[in-house]
């Protein structure tokens, strides 16, 4: 705003005057009206819960320190790092007895390994019924496609209610169908999906293939829709010169098909890992993170530790530690995906 | 599969050659395979919720079933008596005393609060961040990125311990009510002014008059009607649809922010730079090219919302701890469960019922949201 300054700014170009302040950021005025509202909204219920989370964490909240006009109002008390350090040395046994199973670095592995297995099958899966549902002259084609949708389409929390009866111990529609192919060799007490301790293949529990065939279930056809899509941008004169050169359905799956659909696979994965990562329907309502804490993911613990145990203190800082996860995790696809985007094919 | 047929004569009559302009025939035994492959997945696909429809049509109060049935025994055997016996009394006693309609009421409620205001309040934003060049444009849009990642529940525990906080007599509540009011009648007024002083006062402008006088009679009405009795408790903030409905709000705007942007970028710039030479400012671009066109993207943001509200579970059972304010996911969720308290076909018709009416909705606009979801997801 200098003087001297727009002075020197006249004399070298005197045709244009440069413009005020005032009529320079007269885009960003309006802009900020545009966003007035929202910022208001955002700043009050998201923005200032996180840095009040961040505050919380380093405080032994308790429910007697929320309402300071309530009788047993207890104000929170500054701990430090200590709710940190009790949840990465699974020592929260000390504050509630419930929390005896709980193992930080067990969580966080299975997590990754739940959202690893089923995204892989997800994807796969997704691509697999999508081309096959592309080869032209398949019949009922329509049929098919309003079937496959149906997942997608039932809310998830209805979805994971269901599988949660139809793995049930006894009379499951999953353990009455096995019976019937089984036949004799079907266990007379039945399988018990959900709650059976011990672990069955690679250290996991039943409960986590129990969850597995469920949200394979709820996932794929998401994955379809977003490769059929895909499928049907390919240029079919690329298959025709490809059958001209005497390639094969094989090799133009894999020359044609699967590059095409990588730029479309890849956001639609990104959104996937993200979404299966907080999977909170699934797991609550099919094993409910059991048997022994075994299935537990990082949402379905800090909902437990706020809702169940009422550590909101404790549970203030496991989000931080969520917040950092997914940080990374963001950070990692953004990187994946950039790599992607720069794919010409 | 892909067995090539540019090398065979057109004119060759495949044994199954009906498809509909289909330009390649499949073998027999390819379209055999093709045939079992789908219907397999079709099979497991509909073996889950086969099951769950015939579950609902048997006898109200029906226990685990002991047979296998995913298709109902006979047509006699069908009946409506579950979805009856949700209907009259959907929590069994020792939940609590609330209607079927009081609960589908307090989801909608919930749904449609939360759809509409993350959709008002996040077009205006999105159109900001898609159209307009401001000052720390990347950073925000970045942290509302940021936010998009977060479930939901990671915010909780300062969400309650903050809206738990507010608890306020009911006079004072009645007071915030007539503000709000009248606040809404004047910025009404302020708005039918400005179109009737503007050229181009058309019948729009006097049904929009007419509209705006309506519902500001509606909110006086409303206003007056309230009775606050004698030894009315506090209301808490914490402890309402209200209360959740923010703190749902807290994920649903920056997610319909996000999903709008991604929409809104698609627009061809064209149009706007064409209005821009006839002299249009932002604000005419906003309300004239932008929202009409924009229309299908805010049905299927509001909708996504809308969903989202009415099965959300995680954070109504936080906060919610009367009966009277129960939302349709709680009550299917002490439906649940496998002992014999629980009736098996009870809580398929009560799961048929909440899912039916979204689910119509998301089959109708399905190719919107599936379009939507990809572009405006997460993009790095």
């Amino acid at each position: 705003m200098a003087s001297a300054e727009s002075s020197v700014e006249r004399a070298s170009d005197s045709a244009i005057p440069r413009p005020s302040w005032w009529a320079r950021t007269r885009t960003s005025r309006t802009a900020y009206t545009y966003l007035f509202p929202a910022l208001i909204v955002m700043s009050i219920i998201t923005f200032y819960p996180i840095l009040y989370q961040f505050w919380m964490s380093l405080t032994d909240f308790g429910p007697s320190s929320i309402n300071p006009l309530a009788k047993n109002y207890t104000p929170p008390k500054y701990v430090g790092f200590e709710n940190y350090q009790l949840i990465l040395q699974d020592k929260l046994a000390t504050k509630n007895a419930d929390l005896a199973s709980f193992k930080f670095w067990r969580t966080l592995g299975f997590n990754i390994w739940w959202t690893f297995s089923n995204v892989i099958f997800h994807v796969s899966l997704g691509i697999v019924i999508a081309v096959m549902l592309n080869v032209e002259g398949l019949w009922f084609k329509k049929i098919y496609r309003a079937i496959y949708i149906l997942p997608m389409v039932l809310p998830q929390l209805v979805i994971a209610t269901i599988w949660r009866n139809m793995f049930d111990g006894q009379y499951g529609a999953i353990n009455l169908m096995l019976k019937i192919f089984l036949g004799p060799a079907f266990p007379s007490g039945g399988i018990d999906w959900l709650q059976r301790i011990e672990p069955v293949a690679f250290g996991l529990p039943l409960s986590y293939f129990a969850m597995l065939i469920a949200n394979i279930w709820l996932g794929w056809p998401f994955m379809t829709i977003v490769a059929t899509g895909a499928l049907q941008s390919i240029p079919k004169e690329l298959y025709e010169a490809a059958s001209i050169d005497g390639a094969t359905g094989w090799n133009k799956f894999w020359t044609i098909t699967l590059p095409l659909l990588r730029p479309a696979m890849v956001p639609a994965t990104i959104l996937g890992i993200i979404q299966t990562f907080n999977l909170f329907h699934v797991i609550y309502f099919i094993s409910g993170g059991g048997p022994l804490g075994q299935t537990e993911i990082l949402v379905t613990q800090a909902y437990k530790l706020i809702n169940n145990n009422s550590l909101f203190g404790i549970g203030a800082a496991f989000s931080v530690f969520i917040f950092i996860i997914l940080g990374c995790i963001s950070a990692i696809t953004a990187r994946i995906s950039r790599v992607a985007e720069s794919y010409d094919g | 599969m892909a067995n090539s047929s540019i090398a065979q004569p057109t004119s060759r009559k495949g044994l199954f050659a009906r498809g509909r302009g289909a330009g390649r025939q499949l073998e027999w035994w390819q379209q055999l395979l093709l045939q079992a492959f789908c219907l397999t997945v079709a099979v497991s696909v509909l073996f889950p919720i086969m099951w769950i429809v015939t579950l609902s049509f048997k006898e109200a109060g029906s226990a685990r079933p002991l047979k296998l049935e995913v298709i109902p025994p006979s047509l006699s055997s069908i009946t409506l008596s579950s979805y009856q016996a949700v209907i009259e009394q959907p929590l069994s006693k020792s939940a609590g005393d609330i209607s079927f309609w009081k609960l589908m009421g307090n989801s909608f409620f919930l749904a449609a609060g939360v759809s509409f205001f993350s959709v008002m309040i996040g077009v205006a934003a999105a159109y900001a961040f898609s159209r307009l060049n401001f000052v720390g444009r990347k950073l925000i849009f970045l942290s509302i990125g940021f936010i998009l990642l977060m479930p939901g529940i990671a915010t909780l525990a300062p969400l309650f311990a903050m809206l738990a906080k507010i608890s306020t007599s009911l006079e004072v509540l009645r007071i915030i009510y007539f503000t709000m009011a009248g606040l809404l009648i004047a910025g009404l007024a302020l708005m039918t002014i400005s179109r009737i002083r503007s050229d181009d006062f058309r019948a729009g402008s006097a049904a929009f008059l007419v509209g705006g006088l309506a519902v500001a009679a509606l909110f006086l009405w409303g206003g007056t009607q309230i009775e606050i009795p004698k030894n009315a408790r506090p209301f808490e903030l914490g402890r309402s649809l209200y209360g959740v409905g923010l703190a749902m709000i807290s994920g649903a705007l920056p997610f319909a922010i996000w999903n709008l942007k991604g929409y809104l970028d698609t627009i061809p710039k064209e149009l706007e730079e064409a209005a821009i030479i006839d002299g249009a400012s932002p604000n005419q671009i906003f309300f004239r090219i932008i929202l009409p066109l924009a229309t299908p993207a805010l049905a299927v943001t509001a909708f996504l919302g809308f969903m989202a509200g009415w099965t959300e579970f995680a954070l109504t059972a936080r906060f919610i701890n009367k009966a009277d304010n129960y939302t349709l996911a709680i009550a299917l969720q002490t439906m649940t469960g496998q002992y014999a308290t629980v009736s098996w076909s009870n809580f398929a018709a009560m799961s048929i019922m909440i899912s039916l009416p979204v689910s119509i909705v998301y089959l109708a606009l399905q190719k919107y949201i599936v379009g939507g979801l990809t572009l405006g997801g997460v993009k790095g």
